[in-house]
């Protein structure tokens, strides 16, 4: 086949598949968000954003990614530069803390539900320490600081893996002259670190926060294992939407609303940490 | 010369801190570990042991959870959906992913660039949300509530990464081997099916792995597009507050042990994988 065309072929099934399951269900999720049977509407995002449950889901949404996501950040950064001087055993201990990522977020939130219910294992740890007589219901309304550390711990637990293997891969292309370089100068580790490695990771960081940041304004599942109704989060509000309340509309909506603020953390994030044109590897 | 110096000024603090280092990376090894060992014991209790209090430390090895789950009613079910929901998933993202691939790692052509961008793009986008307008257009066509309309949009949440590896695994495999198989009489399809595909068959698996485990961890889609054909995640997420504990430590413990397994056949080529997507 012709060179000129055959490029064009092999990428055309993507192409289709993508404009079918892609842009045209944005296409109309958008359609259906703006609309409630007759014309262009604001009514569904007037609905959703007046409902009680709002500004307490996107509060918590906002604020979970705010603890959880920097926390991830240092820890993968912290495991990847540990993993970078590893002589012996890195590729067991790199095995290990890739692990999560294969872990559905669900089977994460049930994970730490056996930890943190009431005849889990922390009640049996401190009950066998003498701590508490009684075992404590932690996942209850009386309890909503602790909810809210099992979600989130259980989020840095699942997720930081992803942030590690991109940055594991980032610290992989960066050449070994900058560090020996400096190292020759007498630049302390910290000094390297900051200076060398994490101005020229700046593309990897980039990769890795805008989909953690994505991932966790979409947290879910977690959130229905652990706390189930007495911590509300946007995908959930979307998801009662559309099954419990059966307002396709509002589901839209919300989602649009998740999309919005996904879209706009992502501009923030490719601004701050942008890569000066002619600086890369 | 410096760490001769630091050597002979401070051996204390050298070997202080490497425990420091060494005790880390094994506490970070068990933060990962121990909650899986957890999910273990209960799964290998009986159901009276998981319920009561205080917990053992070790399992009983009791299968009466796991024989609990395998019994429940619609639970076999769901665990076949799941394994045909990502097997096709599976094999849909690489037939469908693995030329675009090849196209972009061999060939300069206008509208590359753009091409890039869509992949990335649909990497950047709560793509689960999509599966709500597409529930609509599911009914309209008879998909709704099968395993193979899943299996689509799941593809789409497996395709950027598929061409992305695949990318990857192509751009390692230098051109030139291809040009010699060309030169002794291969047709572009021989010297592609004879000279490159057994070069990266294992990569191949890989990613094809990858993603089967998108789409077994997958809960959200799954939940909004199946009804009666639920896949495992969809119903134990629907029975979250019904079932008992027991019952969501065994299904939990399912969706896990293949993670176990699939991370462990690709970890080789996670990395690579990621380095080539960062650029």
């Amino acid at each position: 086949m012709n060179a000129r065309i055959l490029p064009y072929v092999l990428i055309l099934p993507v192409t289709l598949f993508l404009c079918l399951f892609f842009l045209y269900p944005f296409v109309l999720v958008s359609k259906q968000a703006f609309s409630t049977g007759a014309g262009f509407t604001l009514d569904n995002f007037r609905e959703v954003v007046s409902y009680w449950k709002f500004p307490i889901s996107m509060q918590n949404t906002l604020l979970l990614a705010a603890a959880v996501v920097p926390v991830q950040l240092a820890l993968a950064l912290l495991m990847a530069t540990m993993v970078n001087r590893m002589q012996k055993g890195r590729d067991i201990v790199l095995y290990i803390w890739t692990i999560p990522l294969g872990i559905s977020d669900l089977a994460a939130g049930i994970i730490w539900l056996a930890i943190f219910e009431q005849s889990g294992f922390l009640n049996s740890m401190m009950s066998g320490l003498g701590i508490v007589d009684q075992p404590v219901n932690f996942l209850s309304y009386t309890h909503p600081g602790i909810v809210f550390l099992a979600i989130a711990l259980a989020e840095i637990w699942r997720a930081t893996a992803i942030m590690l293997v991109i940055l594991v891969a980032g610290i992989g292309l960066i050449p070994k002259e900058y560090c020996e370089a400096a190292e020759v100068f007498g630049a302390s580790p910290w000094k390297r670190f900051t200076r060398i490695t994490l101005p020229m990771l700046r593309p990897s960081l980039q990769t890795a926060l805008v989909l953690r940041v994505i991932l966790a304004f979409e947290i879910f599942a977690v959130v229905a294992a652990l706390g189930g109704t007495l911590f509300p989060v946007l995908m959930g509000e979307t998801y009662a939407y559309q099954f419990d309340l059966l307002n396709s509309g509002a589901a839209a909506a919300m989602a649009l609303i998740i999309l919005a603020i996904s879209i706009g953390f992502t501009l923030v994030i490719l601004r701050v940490l942008r890569v000066p044109k002619g600086a890369t590897i | 010369m410096s760490d001769a110096t630091a050597d002979a000024v401070a051996p204390d603090t050298r070997a202080t801190g490497r425990y420091l280092y060494i005790a880390s990376v094994v506490f970070l090894c068990a933060w990962v570990i121990v909650p899986i060992y957890f999910l273990l014991i209960n799964t290998l209790s009986s159901p009276e042991t998981v319920n009561s209090f205080p917990k053992p430390f070790w399992p009983e090895f009791d299968l009466g959870s796991l024989t609990f789950f395998a019994g429940f009613a619609g639970m076999l079910t769901a665990l076949k959906n799941s394994v045909i929901v990502a097997a096709m998933t599976m094999v849909m993202s690489i037939l469908i992913g693995a030329p675009a691939g090849y196209a972009l790692s061999r060939f300069e052509f206008p509208g590359k660039g753009l091409f890039r961008l869509l992949i990335l793009l649909t990497r950047a986008f709560p793509l689960p949300l999509l599966a709500l307008p597409l529930a609509v257009m599911f009914i309209q066509t008879g998909l709704d509530d099968t395993a193979f309309g899943l299996a689509l949009v799941h593809t789409t949440l497996a395709i950027p990464f598929a061409v992305l590896i695949t990318f990857s695994l192509f751009s390692g495999i230098p051109m030139e081997l291809e040009e010699a198989a060309w030169t002794l009489g291969c047709t572009r399809l021989t010297a592609f099916t004879k000279v490159v595909l057994p070069l990266i068959l294992p990569g191949i698996t890989a990613s094809a792995i990858f993603a089967f485990v998108i789409s077994w961890n997958e809960v959200f889609a799954a939940a909004v597009l199946t009804i009666e054909n639920r896949t495992l995640t969809a119903f134990l997420l629907q029975n979250l507050d019904t079932s008992p504990l027991h019952l969501k430590f065994a299904g939990g413990f399912i969706l896990v042990v293949p993670a176990l397994i699939f991370i462990f056949a690709v970890r080789k080529y996670l990395f690579a994988m990621w380095g080539i997507a960062n650029r």
